[in-house]
């Protein structure tokens, strides 16, 4: 478990063009550098978006490589929700979910 | 001179990017609070506005994080986000090193703040610039409250950092303006975005006007989590604003809107 070294990929990604170029040229090559986990990769590079949200990044970062990944917000906030559902309950950091599974909360 | 204006608001990205999906009923009023609050704010002739803000990730991560920042560039530039998905062009914002310099000496008296002379504005910022400066004319001043990567700075902290804002605007020969931005309870970008708990900030908003401090900074950050979400961690901003102020509040607009994932928020303060 590193959730530090995957939300710092993120954190990097969402902010840094030359990262962006990279990884969409070669995502495995520009992963290597932050030593994460085979599933950490795995969620990567899959754009396993309810994945990465159980691993315990924070929405703030992980909103953006939905974005990045060309998820529309409304599916962003779904992706979170059927993460939680398949993977159990968010393993790492302080943001777990609140709402029942099947709750509708979304605005959206 | 002095504190010349203190106002809080929220600053949710929903609020410009997902303007046309929200209720007008509901949307409309909250977008006129924030003109009434810009029209009070220009008419106070501020030499800068102070925003004091819970950013997201624009420029401070768990590598190196700050409890409290300030502002010390010669400008800013925002937004940091794609600016179609925020619905804000970008924009260049003039600053004012000299006058962050002297403010940030005081501040220092009793906060140790870090000081930053690049900084890059999320919507933490540009939400509320582009209802209160929307013709970009005024020099700001940028501050941060980390909200995001816990452990989070106590809630009586962000009080002193209020209280010493306020001590270095009224040391300065500058007006200042002040405004507050962020919370009240929101579970931003996670499953549970769109959730509001309407009970929980109408209490806090009823401590916060009534200059209850004790009742303020009474919150866990546990607690807040439970009730009000990771975006309730923002409420240090509008603590700061109460201790900045000194004098009582008045919330001109509160409503949930859940398409903006947060209960919207327009206040001032009385500067006492
Ligand atoms: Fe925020």
């Amino acid at each position: 478990m590193s959730l530090y070294q995957l939300s710092k990929f993120l954190f990097q990604l969402n902010r840094d063009e030359d990262l962006k170029t990279r990884f969409k040229a070669g995502p495995q090559a520009a992963l290597e550098p932050f030593g994460l986990t085979t599933e950490e990769r795995d969620a990567i590079l899959s754009h396993d978006i309810g994945l990465i949200y159980v691993l315990g990044v924070n929405g703030q970062i992980l909103m953006h490589f939905a974005a990045f990944c060309g998820i529309e917000w409304s599916d962003y906030l779904q992706r979170m929700r059927d993460g939680v559902k398949h993977y159990g309950p968010v393993r790492a950091g302080i943001y777990t979910m609140q709402s029942g599974l099947d709750d509708k909360v979304a605005g959206a | 001179m002095a504190l010349v204006f203190c106002g809080v608001c929220s600053h949710a990205p929903g609020i410009t990017g997902r303007a046309e999906r929200a209720d007008p009923d509901l949307r409309e009023p909250f977008y006129a609070a924030l003109g009434g609050m810009r029209d009070g704010l220009h008419a106070t002739r501020p030499d800068a506005l102070v925003v004091v803000a819970a950013e997201h990730f624009a420029n401070f991560f768990m590598n190196n994080m700050p409890a409290y920042a300030l502002g010390m560039a010669d400008s800013y530039d925002g937004p940091i986000e794609d600016p179609a998905w925020l619905g804000i062009r970008p924009r260049t914002v003039r600053g004012n090193p000299d006058l962050s310099r002297r403010l940030i000496a005081e501040v220092q008296q009793t906060v140790d703040v870090a000081y930053a002379e690049e900084w890059r504005f999320d919507h933490g910022i540009m939400v509320p610039l582009h209802f209160l400066d929307p013709n970009n004319v005024l020099t700001v001043i940028p501050g941060n409250i980390n909200c995001q990567g816990p452990p989070l700075s106590p809630l009586r902290r962000a009080w002193a950092f209020g209280e010493a804002i306020r001590r270095a605007a009224d040391l300065v020969p500058e007006r200042i303006a002040l405004v507050c931005t962020g919370g009240i309870s929101h579970w931003p970008a996670t499953p549970d975005s769109g959730m509001i708990n309407e009970a929980w900030d109408r209490q806090f908003l009823d401590r916060w006007a009534r200059q209850d401090k004790a009742g303020m900074v009474s919150y866990t950050d546990q607690a807040t989590y439970c009730d009000a979400g990771q975006g309730g961690f923002e409420i240090r901003t509008f603590v700061a604003a109460a201790a900045a102020a000194r004098g009582p509040g008045t919330v001109h607009f509160y409503a949930p809107i859940p398409i903006f994932a947060v209960g919207c928020t327009v206040g001032t303060l009385e500067i006492v």
